[in-house]
């Protein structure tokens, strides 16, 4: 069934009562030729790119609990490549490529809305931070403008130039940058990897690697063990678990990152605005909500809450940057698992056990990396060989030193 | 959450600085070799259930201390001061 | 309407507000919902979706109905619920989501296009054509979408934060949470108890019911007086809990001043309470059934309406009925008719249910359910299946519905528990342990009956006593009923076409919940995002188990097999403003202030913010018509005669023991070790992992003592890695780290004269090479003690001068007024800037967190014997390779003379894309000594390139500079001045 207006109107008809389940609940087979753990946007999208692209016949995807309702489902869902360093700017911008075709490519719409990401600086050293990194987008073809004060101004008026603490000397602003909407981006590539065969087995809890003469042969599940060629694991958040169960470790620590949002409200916010003095940031969703939120907690955590502490900070960072903010109401606050790397940027790459694969490390970047980490991470599995674009993300970087440093703190996994 | 900092009580996370995994303080010798500096440096058991971390009670004592706690259940077991904690 | 001689507020007071413009008369001790009902204000707003008339459906936080704006400080506030809002003279509210009128709004057409709005509608459709989503669709959906709208000027309302601890918090004070309070505070312990309401009692407040022999709420208000009395029990009124965090940590928001016109008092409060233990008794919530038009104005929930009837005397019709399926409804018909108000029917769906033991004079249908609700923008009618089958129309222009109660356990839940599914009363209940040293009792524990909240509530508040170690006696337990439920589940009826509504704020509907389970959305977290369900204001307080029950129908499951959606904080909506309220302005970060902060704005100096320090940045001249004007004058007057500069933000740390050597020969990159007393050393420190962490100047002040002064952005990492090191990694170590960053103040004098402005403050004058270029001496400057550095940051010959922070003022006002008499004066952070580019020294600019030894020129530190942090890693074959970009000086020889920071390098001829790309420049700025726009710039393999030319890009700005590449320091490169 084709999803359009007009199937629309004849479901409406019909009472609605036509319409399908959009993806299959298939019991597992006893055996796949690619088994990807985890079934998040990460594993949904190479599942459909495997098949897509590479023609793999016998996929099945392992959730251990209900599709998409990982990081994918409680994120804030920016969608942006302002990344600087070479080997990982080209990646967001490819990933950033696919978003703008893919509700048409997954008869889905994802809700990809462009609405510029606006990312705000405080004084001339960090302009002067911005303009690298910007000029780095455009160098990779990406659309970037330094705007000055009276430009922000006219963009974005309801910011406090006047009284902020950090005076607002101007923004980066990455005009094709926007939202897309989480759960819609779950269910279209389900729904597109079901069609093109993969199976989707949820409450299927991965317990263990079934590994001989060096090599994955099965994993152990809580429904019983799967024969698989291949394995692929993309379970962000809780990779250090999956690695400890085929017996190495990551450059991962587990971290805890709040979200808030607020009551539905008319459209006031229309860009992605963060505010880097005060890690800081918000959208304003289609349904009216204020979606924001900050930094990471800063302790290692697997229990998708966090504390006071930040939610206060992030609370006076959106009071001192727009103070219309203060009568709007926070209806919730959650966590997300944040699988945050030693350098900051994600690991795409083989693992060290043969024939197991290995998606990890993407500290908050991960839903705006989920086409592009699909399309990666497929092509990885299937031909062996990486994509040029995530070529970077090698697992012995660490070891080598070739590090993706965005943030220039080091090997702290918290201060990425 | 709370702490029970070994030298001046309980007190709100607020007042402390995280660090990351209690490994920081296993230092490997100079001349232990890549795969051993690389391993303190980054590669982490990152646990689900009881860990150990390093806290810097910074608004408080200044102590450095090794946080026994649980990354699921967030319960806090102990603090102890680093330079009595060992790796 | 208002019913005589009902009501328990003061029936004399009246007091005027006003609705949509329109002025209406309550009375005091009304809420706004009362004050509406009373009033007959009914259809008081729109739903989100269809735009369908809303009304007030409930008493409290959980009003699933209208919600309206209400005037605060100049701008109305959105999505305010009348039943919260205590009523003042003066209240302001009006409606929302409608345009242009409420009686009339052009989107209740939705209302009309419903079936083509069915859950997830948007994500089927609007694809095509390409890039009509973001350009038509979603515009038009935005603006339809949300509920009310947020004022864009600034929010001007008091708030207040505060910290509380205590030994017992006790959430609610009705009668399971007043008993609570009252073990434990006659036990000694110390007691919060926390209620929304402005009063004690809860449900007691509400109902016709004897505690003790009494009124309820009478035995309420002597238990509160009771409470009030004690001085180790703090009762926090218009107080709800809002969230549970880790190890007792509660939030809390006071509404101070809500129930108040506008003034000074914080509007509300967010408390941060620490509580040893904890009961949860906030009572229960009551919830819907669903039927075909159960979302008309006028239907509210049973409890709902008798609570109106029996505290404020309103009911919200004259010919009522109930339609329920338990027995707690039937007191609704009960006090209605003792109230003289016509009950018209009591619709019970059990088969076996006994009319009321009191009887009542209404007709009492067992076995039978409303079918559908009839009536536009308020309730006309009902059509009734009766227990043969058969249909009826029964006139009533008011319902009540009650599908039971759900405990109101949400807090327990916050910290990841699930919550227990209990059959017998058709409800979930805290899970034991859910929340450490929280116990749940009363109607919040399942146990509905005003006897068992009593014994509950008195039993929970002793054993969280004992549990302190306090002797704690179980209080006399008041006689009081002990009837509750017989509950027999019903979530829905089904049989009529018009929509049955589940969630009533965001529309959602019996048949969108079935939907979605077609669609093979059956999880419950799917149902929920899939059909918005419980996402608005109420957060599904009111029927997330009808939908569940609905949701586990449709996919042949068991309720708790279904599940519930998880439930996170807070539990009432909380304002951004009242948590981040004190982050407004300046309120956000502190602002930090050198010694000399006030002099230097007097002498007019422009202030620039680097990480929490305001630093001058230059000081305008009469005459000066911009920055570069005035910087360039300083830069000059520095190289000409001299500047004084306050450079107190340094971090200044005092390392001391028999040990200090051997550990910053440790910490640093540069040996420290063989350091003379009373010398000085520049060095750099590496992070752990190899890359430059900081550099700084340390001064060897005797044989065991160290002075460390590092840079100002990285002073605070400095203190934490300084303190790690030597706690953590060399605990054996005899060393002591004293940050005495603040008690400093320091004075940079520098430029040839540096030598004649501190020799006219000195009885002894100094001669040229005392002390010598990098070392110290102490010595008395007009009268104080100071230490006297010969450093230099901008190469030329010059001071630090630092004294105790109380005379730094003064110090610096006296140096800049005697060097103005020498033709030089105070200069700022931008002239130093250009003073230390021309030279080549670093700063945060170029040590970017990625820079390693060999790219700045240091690798031979890597050759140094012995151990240090950074050492191992920083011999990484990625931190040294040939690919690295290097640190190289750049300037300009082509047309254009600008070179901006952030440009990016490339290769004469080749293109300026990402494939071609080799550095950039990290800072730049124009030399007057040179006249030439420098550059400090990364490029790859640099240092071998030296003369060649490259070009620096910057598409932003569109600036394109062909440079030549030279050696990073620009100006006097044998540094000859130093000695000056």
């Amino acid at each position: 069934m084709r999803y359009s207006g007009w199937q629309i109107l004849r479901q409406a008809l019909g009472g609605n009562r036509g319409w399908k389940a959009q993806w299959r609940k298939p019991d597992p087979r006893p055996e796949y030729d690619v088994v990807i753990v985890g079934g998040g946007g990460h594993g949904l999208a190479t599942a459909y790119y495997l098949a897509k692209n590479h023609g793999v016949r016998r996929i099945a995807v392992l959730e251990k609990g209900a599709l998409g309702l990982g990081n994918l489902g409680r994120n804030t869902t920016v969608v942006r490549s302002t990344y600087m360093l070479p080997g990982n700017g080209e990646f967001y911008s490819f990933s950033l490529a696919l978003w703008k075709d893919l509700s048409q490519e997954l008869d889905y719409n994802v809700m990809f809305s462009p609405r510029g990401v606006i990312s705000l600086f405080h004084s001339d050293a960090q302009r002067d931070r911005f303009a690298r990194l910007g000029n780095a987008m455009v160098g990779r073809d990406d659309h970037a403008v330094l705007l000055g004060r009276a430009e922000l101004r006219r963009l974005v008026p309801y910011l406090d130039y006047d009284n902020t603490r950090f005076p607002i000397y101007g923004a980066l602003l990455q005009p094709d940058a926007g939202t897309a909407r989480h759960d819609a981006v779950a269910w279209g590539y389900a729904r597109a990897a079901d069609r093109l065969g993969v199976d989707l087995i949820e409450h299927c809890e991965v317990t263990g690697f079934g590994i001989a003469g060096g090599r994955v042969r099965a994993v152990e599940t809580t429904r019983g063990r799967i024969n698989a060629g291949k394995v692929g694991i993309a379970v962000a958040g809780h990779s250090g678990r999956l690695a400890g169960m085929a017996g190495f470790r990551l450059p991962i620590e587990s971290h805890v990152l709040q979200a808030f949002v607020t009551e539905g409200l008319k459209p006031v916010v229309d860009h992605v605005i963060s505010y880097g003095m005060g890690h800081f940031y918000i959208s304003q969703s289609d349904k009216g909500g204020l979606v924001f939120g900050g930094d990471l907690d800063g302790y290692a955590s697997y229990a998708q809450r966090g504390n006071l502490p930040r939610v206060e900070h992030v609370m006076e960072a959106g009071m001192t940057l727009m103070p219309m903010l203060g009568r709007a109401r926070v209806l919730r606050s959650w966590g997300g698992v944040m699988d945050m790397s030693a350098d900051g940027s994600p690991i795409i790459d083989r693992a060290p056990v043969e024939g197991i694969f290995l998606n990890a490390g993407w500290c908050y970047g991960g839903f705006k990396a989920v086409p592009g980490s699909g399309v990666a991470f497929a092509r990885l599995i299937a031909t062996g060989e990486p994509l040029k674009a995530a070529a970077a993300y090698r697992l012995d970087r660490f070891r080598t030193g070739h590090l993706i440093d965005e943030e220039g703190t080091g090997a702290l996994h918290n201060r990425h | 959450m709370r702490i029970r900092c070994p030298l001046c009580g309980e007190r709100d996370s607020r007042e402390f600085h995280v660090m990351g995994a209690a490994e920081w303080l296993a230092r490997p010798a100079p001349d232990a070799g890549l795969e051993a500096w690389d391993a303190y440096l980054h590669l982490r058991d990152n646990p689900a259930g009881p860990t150990r971390e390093l806290w810097f009670h910074e608004a408080g004592c200044g102590a450095w201390l090794v946080v026994a706690r649980d990354t699921v259940s967030h319960a806090v077991f102990e603090a102890v001061p680093a330079w009595e904690a060992g790796a | 309407m208002r019913i005589k001689g009902r009501g328990r507020i003061g029936a004399n007071v009246s007091v005027p507000f006003s609705f949509e413009g329109r002025r209406y008369c309550g009375r005091a001790g009304d809420t706004l919902a009362s004050a509406m009902i009373a009033n007959d204000l009914h259809f008081i707003g729109r739903s989100f979706k269809y735009h369908r008339p809303r009304g007030i459906t409930a008493l409290g936080g959980d009003e699933a109905g209208a919600l309206v704006a209400i005037r605060r400080f100049g701008a109305f506030i959105p999505n305010q619920r009348p039943a919260t809002q205590e009523l003042f003279e003066g209240l302001e509210a009006r409606a929302e989501n409608a345009w242009p009128a409420l009686g009339l709004d052009v989107l209740a057409l939705n209302d009309l296009l419903s079936p083509l709005m069915g859950p997830g509608f948007y994500y089927k459709s609007f694809k095509w054509p390409r890039g009509a989503w973001e350009r038509v669709w979603e515009p038009l959906i935005r603006r339809a979408a949300g509920l009310g709208r947020l004022p864009v000027c600034p929010d001007e309302a008091p708030y207040d934060q505060a910290f509380a601890h205590c030994d017992v918090l006790v959430i609610g004070g009705g009668p399971a949470g007043l008993m609570a309070a009252l073990a434990a505070g006659r036990a000694g312990g110390d007691v919060i108890l926390a209620d929304p309401d402005r009063r004690l009692g809860g449900r007691l407040l509400f109902e016709e019911e004897e505690v003790g022999g009494r009124a309820g709420h009478e035995w309420a208000r002597a238990i509160e007086a009771e409470l009030r009395e004690m001085e180790n029990v703090r009762v926090m009124a218009r107080t709800t809990i809002t969230g549970a965090y880790d190890q007792g940590t509660w939030s809390a928001v006071e509404k101070v001043a809500h129930h108040l016109p506008d003034g000074d008092a914080p509007l509300e409060c967010h408390w941060r309470i620490v509580a040893k233990r904890a009961v949860l008794a906030t009572g229960a919530i009551e919830r819907p059934v669903a039927f075909a038009g159960n979302d008309r104005p006028r239907i509210m929930q049973a409890g709902a309406l008798r609570g109106y009837l029996n505290r404020y005397g309103a009911v919200a019709g004259r010919r009522v009925a109930i339609f329920a399926n338990n027995d707690d409804a039937h007191r609704t018909a009960r006090d209605l008719a003792t109230a003289g108000v016509e009950v018209v029917a009591l619709i019970d769906a059990r088969a076996d249910a006994a009319p009321p033991p009191e009887g009542g004079d209404f007709r009492f249908l067992a076995g039978a359910v409303v079918e559908a609700a009839h009536g536009r923008k308020g309730l006309t009618g009902l059509t009734i299946r009766t227990a043969s089958g058969a249909r009826e129309r029964i006139e009533a222009d008011c319902l009540g519905v009650s599908g039971g109660w759900n405990p109101a356990l949400h807090l327990s839940c916050h910290l990841g528990a699930r919550a227990r599914w209990r059959a017998d009363i058709a409800a979930f209940v805290p899970a034991a342990g859910a929340v450490p040293g929280l116990e749940a009792a009363g109607a919040a524990n399942g146990s509905f009956s005003t006897a068992a909240c009593l014994a509950e509530g008195a039993a929970a508040g002793q054993s969280a006593a004992q549990a302190l170690g306090l002797k704690a006696e179980l209080p006399e337990i008041p006689a009081a009923g002990d009837r509750a439920g017989g509950l027999k589940p019903l979530w829905q009826v089904s049989g009529a076409r018009a929509k049955a509504f589940l969630d009533l704020q965001n529309d959602v509907t019996v048949s969108d919940i079935q939907q979605a389970a077609r669609e093979g959305m059956g999880e419950s977290e799917h149902m929920k995002r899939y059909t918005t369900f419980g996402m608005g204001p109420d957060q599904g307080k009111n029927s997330g188990v009808n939908a569940l029950a609905v949701l586990a129908e449709a996919t042949g499951r068991s309720i708790p097999e279904t599940g519930t959606t998880t439930f996170r904080p807070p539990f009432d909506p909380v304002s951004i403003g009242t948590i981040g309220g004190a982050g407004r302005g300046a309120g956000f970060a502190p602002e930090r202030h050198t010694p000399a902060h006030e002099y230097a704005l007097s002498r007019g100096a422009v202030m620039g913010d680097a990480g929490l320090w305001k630093r001058a940045l230059w000081f305008p001249r009469a005459g000066e018509g911009n920055w570069r004007q005035s910087c360039d004058r300083e830069v000059a007057m520095v190289r000409g005669s001299v500047g004084v500069f306050d450079a107190s933000p340094l971090g200044k740390f005092e390392v001391l023991g028999a040990d200090a050597a051997r550990f910053l020969d440790f910490l640093f990159a540069t040996p420290m070790r063989a350091l003379k007393v009373g010398r000085m050393r520049w060095g750099v420190m590496l992070r752990e992992d190899g890359h430059v962490m900081d550099d700084g100047v340390v001064a060897r002040m005797g044989r065991g003592h160290f002075l460390v002064m590092s840079t100002t952005a990285g002073a605070q990492d400095l203190w934490r890695h300084m303190q790690f090191v030597r706690q953590g990694l060399r605990p054996e170590w005899d060393v002591e780290i004293v940050d005495a960053g603040e008690q400093w103040a320091q004075i940079v004098v520098s430029g040839p004269r540096a030598r004649d402005l501190v020799n006219s403050l000195l009885r002894r004058p100094l001669a040229p090479d005392q002390p010598a270029h990098m070392a110290w001496k102490a010595l008395t400057i007009a009268g104080v003690a100071a230490r006297l550095f010969r450093t230099s940051f901008t190469g030329e010959a010059g001071y630090e001068i630092a004294v105790p922070a109380r005379y730094g003022a003064a110090l610096f006002a006296l140096l800049t007024e005697r060097a103005e008499a020498m033709g030089g004066g105070a200069f700022g952070l931008e002239a130093m800037n250009v003073l230390r580019l021309e030279k080549g020294h670093l700063t945060h600019a170029e040590l970017d967190g990625r820079v390693t030894l060999p790219d700045i020129g240091l690798s031979r530190l890597l050759a140094r014997k012995g151990d240090f942090i950074g050492k191992a890693a920083a011999r990484r074959p990625g931190l040294m390779g040939p690919d690295r970009a290097e640190l190289v000086g750049l300037r300009p020889v082509g047309a254009v003379k600008q070179i901006l920071p952030g440009a990016h390098l490339f290769r004469p001829g080749l293109l300026a894309v990402a494939e071609n790309d080799e550095g950039h420049v990290a800072s730049a700025a124009y030399s007057p000594m040179l006249k030439s726009v420098i550059a400090l710039a990364f490029l790859r393999g640099g240092r071998a390139r030296l003369g060649e030319h490259v070009r620096a890009s910057d598409h932003l700005r569109h600036v394109e500079t062909l440079c030549e590449v030279c050696d990073p320091v620009f100006f006097d490169p044998e540094g000859e001045r130093l000695h000056g």
